[in-house]
């Protein structure tokens, strides 16, 4: 090969199993992709599939057992990383090759302040303390971290999600990589902050210069922001090429279902007739929530004021960022959480101060499910024992002979079997553990659920096959849902009408579509603006 | 933080009012020291005078009175045994005790930190599993079969070390030894837990894609997110330590406090008892304070109010 066509980074037939005590996995098979400076390369992949495997391989963070390279070189600028000494792998790290995480709370040592973290960069690479600590500062400035100057001694804890991406990337440009690897960068964020973080990975590559490849299992992210895109599915990648090319003409099967998975792009949803609406289910009115506040300042509204109707039959979204008081919203008209003022009803019943007979009511005809099933289901009974737990609650509902039989038909309705019955959560992938959340949310019968957050870590394929689940349910069983989400494509894909929440307040409700095409509030126009999916049609 | 010291002495204040009614109820509750103190044929008017003169006769409450009067002066009372002032006593005997502890634990904590650690790099690697059977055999040995086995060997056998007594540093290095042992074992063994989830953690990643070297790694970035359950085992040992080494201080006949109480207990000598409790009391709150403050210094995100 000659200097010419040598690229900044190729990595060539990779191939990566890891050994555990199940057997052995193969991670990725025969991966070869390339990048150059200046250009961004996009690998697309849902959990499991394998994208991050290979700029682990480049950066040295394979751990030796159990993972083992069994095929591939991994070239910067044609030297083989793979063979390449521990020290000069460390020389490269963060110098020349630099890496940006998903989760950046626990990405950043808890017990270090931020500056000390960031000017660790310029100390690992020979660079004094002073210096690099001067360096540091005019770091945290260029990423436009607020104060940085102030907060240089802060500890990671005390910055927002955002805030803590921006000095994860000052530490990662920090010495002018060729190379910056951005695995997930935004998905733990809200999407006004994910879009200025994105624009800020884009302006400073522009003004460095240097490659981005940028891991990700979000096509919007994809198409707003790569010049290149590698999709994997199962350790492979199936199909890759310029973004316009594999998006508009998808030549592999998966990358089509993984295309039309994608919600937010179909029609809307057909509401409900205006008749079958005028019967509301549930009507909150006023509710408000606050916290007392450390200093002797005003209260904390987590909920101010919000009314609104669930009406019999009806999906009802809620949408907002965190700290807008969705969360909360659930919790109150559960009885999870104390309203400070307001009230809320379902049906007679009372819901923020009910009797002793009408809490039985409510605790059977509203249910939820939550974001986390790995969280939210105990990991020592069985799917068996949670499904019918709520039947030793509710006494009345079904003799305990006729358990099993219901749990196995449940099941079946989530789209399990009932052999899966006898296993405990752990042995289910997490889609399969929120059918199993949803399965324990039917078996009271209920007429409400809601779902807060209940798509929201889950792949989008598998997001999809959640959303068809409960849309068939509903019509089974003539449920309605409050479904609480911050994702907007899903909400429009599925919601009848969506509230937009934003600091505890409601400041738009109405039906889907027209909410979504002719947005009244200002806040729900920026909101849709900055959705990676959304935001390129709502410009188009 | 200055209010939470003060509420922590606040609080402590209230467990001491427990104990000190605790201690001199139970220590009553072995006898009449006249049975100890007089010859076994003494007469009951020689048993009757002797109760008198030390106020055993009077009513449990009165007897009870003047020991909280005289505890408010910070008078511990006078040992039946020695005729000694509590207080002379308890402060001859503690410097023993704490300088026995403080060796043993800081012994105890560094070849654990640095064990505990290297064994943590390769978990089931061939170091990980010798630390693994050392620690946790040191960790069950009980400590009097060690003392025993260990003057035998280094006393006896090898002649290198004296079996018991005091006198200079060589007199202190098998108490200290044996002492360290086990609670060595114990907290090698909550270390190696400890770094083995803390080197799989995500900012030891981020670390490592920053090229930082690996002893920096494993000593400044995982050890000190890896010290917080370390602290909570080495105190519980440390507090055991301050209560008394017992059984080290009898086998080697070092007079600390341990020994001081189990003589003391022996001959009911009621005001050495209770001092002896109260005073390793007011240790061990000062302690226990001092560990609670170290968890803040070790990690940010704990702050007191």
């Amino acid at each position: 090969m000659t200097r010419n066509d040598q690229h900044l980074v190729e990595i060539r037939n990779l191939s990566v199993e890891f050994h555990t005590q199940e057997g052995t996995v193969q991670a990725v098979r025969n991966v070869s992709w390339h990048i150059d400076r200046g250009e961004t390369l996009a690998i697309l992949g849902e959990s499991g599939s394998g994208k991050s495997v290979s700029s682990s391989a480049l950066m040295g963070l394979i751990d030796i057992p159990p993972g083992r390279i069994t095929s591939g070189e991994v070239l910067y600028r044609g030297e083989d990383l793979l063979k390449a000494s521990y020290e000069r792998q460390r020389a490269l790290n963060g110098s020349k090759i630099a890496m940006i995480f998903q989760d950046t709370l626990a990405a950043l040592n808890p017990v270090y302040p931020v500056g000390w973290q960031v000017a660790e960069t310029f100390r690992a690479h020979g660079v004094d303390r002073q210096k690099a600590n001067a360096r540091a500062l005019d770091l945290l400035e260029r990423v436009e971290l607020p104060n940085a100057r102030a907060r240089f001694n802060d500890y990671p804890h005390q910055f927002s999600g955002g805030q803590r991406q921006r000095i994860m990337i000052a530490m990662a440009i920090a010495l002018d990589p060729d190379l910056l690897i951005a695995d997930e960068p935004t998905t733990a964020l809200d999407v006004s902050v994910q879009t200025r973080i994105l624009r800020l990975l884009k302006e400073l590559q522009r003004e460095r210069g240097m490659g981005l490849l940028m891991i990700t299992h979000d096509l919007g992210i994809v198409e707003g922001l790569a010049d290149r895109v590698a999709v994997m599915n199962g350790g492979e990648i199936v199909e890759t090429g310029p973004v316009n090319q594999v998006f508009n003409a998808p030549r592999h099967a998966y990358t089509r279902n993984l295309l039309n998975a994608v919600p937010g792009k179909h029609s809307f949803p057909a509401s409900a007739p205006e008749g079958v609406r005028a019967e509301p289910l549930i009507a909150v009115k006023d509710l408000s929530k606050g916290y007392p506040s450390a200093s002797r300042s005003p209260a904390i509204m987590a909920l101010d004021k919000v009314s609104f109707t669930l009406a019999r039959g009806e999906t009802l979204g809620v949408v907002g960022e965190s700290g807008s008081g969705k969360s909360t919203l659930a919790r109150t008209l559960l009885g999870l959480e104390r309203a400070s003022g307001g009230t809320a009803s379902y049906r007679d019943c009372d819901m923020l101060r009910p009797t002793e007979a009408d809490r039985t009511i409510l605790q059977r005809q509203i249910q939820m499910v939550f974001q986390d099933p790995t969280a939210s289901l105990n990991p020592r009974m069985t799917v068996e024992e949670i499904i019918s737990e709520p039947w030793a609650i509710h006494r009345d509902v079904l003799p305990k002979k006729e358990w099993k039989g219901r749990v196995g038909a449940l099941l079946e309705q989530v789209g399990l079997t009932k052999e899966h019955a006898q296993r405990y959560p752990h042995q289910f992938s997490g889609g399969q553990r929120q059918r199993i959340a949803i399965a324990r949310a039917l078996a009271l019968r209920p007429d409400v659920i809601i779902c807060d957050e209940a798509v929201s870590s889950l792949d989008v394929s598998v997001q999809a096959q959640i959303i068809a689940l409960l849309k068939n349910l509903k019509d089974e069983h003539g449920l309605s849902y409050i479904f609480i989400a911050h994702d907007l494509p899903v909400v429009r894909s599925f919601a009848d009408r969506v509230l937009v929440m934003r600091k505890g307040q409601i400041v738009e409700q109405g039906r889907t579509d027209s909410l979504f095409t002719d947005p009244q509030h200002p806040y729900t126009r920026e909101l849709l603006q900055s959705d990676p999916v959304l935001g390129s049609h709502v410009a188009a | 933080m200055r209010g939470y010291i003060g509420s922590r002495v606040a609080h402590s204040a209230i467990s001491m009012v427990g104990l000190v009614v605790l201690v001199f109820f139970l220590a009553r509750l072995t006898g009449n020291p006249a049975d100890i103190y007089l010859p076994v044929e003494a007469s009951a008017e020689a048993r009757a005078a002797f109760s008198e003169a030390h106020g055993f006769n009077d009513p449990l409450i009165v007897q009870f009175w003047h020991f909280v009067r005289d505890l408010a002066h910070l008078d511990f009372g006078t040992s039946l045994r020695q005729d000694r002032p509590v207080l002379d006593l308890v402060f001859a005997a503690f410097p023993t005790t704490l300088l026995l502890a403080f060796f043993a634990m800081f012994f105890a904590l560094v070849v654990a930190i640095v064990s505990g650690a290297l064994a943590a790099q390769r978990p089931n690697g061939i170091l990980d599993r010798f630390v693994n059977v050392i620690s946790l055999a040191g960790a069950s040995l009980p400590n009097f079969w060690l003392a025993i086995v260990a003057v035998l060997v280094f006393s006896v056998w090898l002649r290198w070390l004296p079996t018991s007594g005091t006198g200079g540093f060589v007199y202190w290095i098998l108490p200290i030894m044996v002492l360290s042992i086990r609670p060595c074992g114990l907290i090698a063994q909550v270390v190696r837990g400890s770094m083995i989830s803390a080197m799989s953690s995500a900012y030891v990643k981020t670390a490592r894609a920053k090229g930082v070297r690996s002893s920096t790694i494993i000593f400044v970035h995982a050890l000190r997110n890896a010290m917080l359950p370390v602290i909570t085992v080495a105190g519980d040992q440390a507090t055991g330590m301050i209560n008394g080494a017992v059984v080290i201080e009898v086998i080697f006949g070092l007079p600390g406090i341990g020994k001081l109480m189990i003589d003391s207990i022996q001959y009911r000598d009621f005001a050495m008892v209770q001092g002896g409790v109260i005073i390793t009391a007011v240790a061990i709150f000062i302690l226990n304070i001092a560990i609670d403050l170290s968890y803040a210094l070790l990690d940010p995100r704990i702050r007191y109010s």
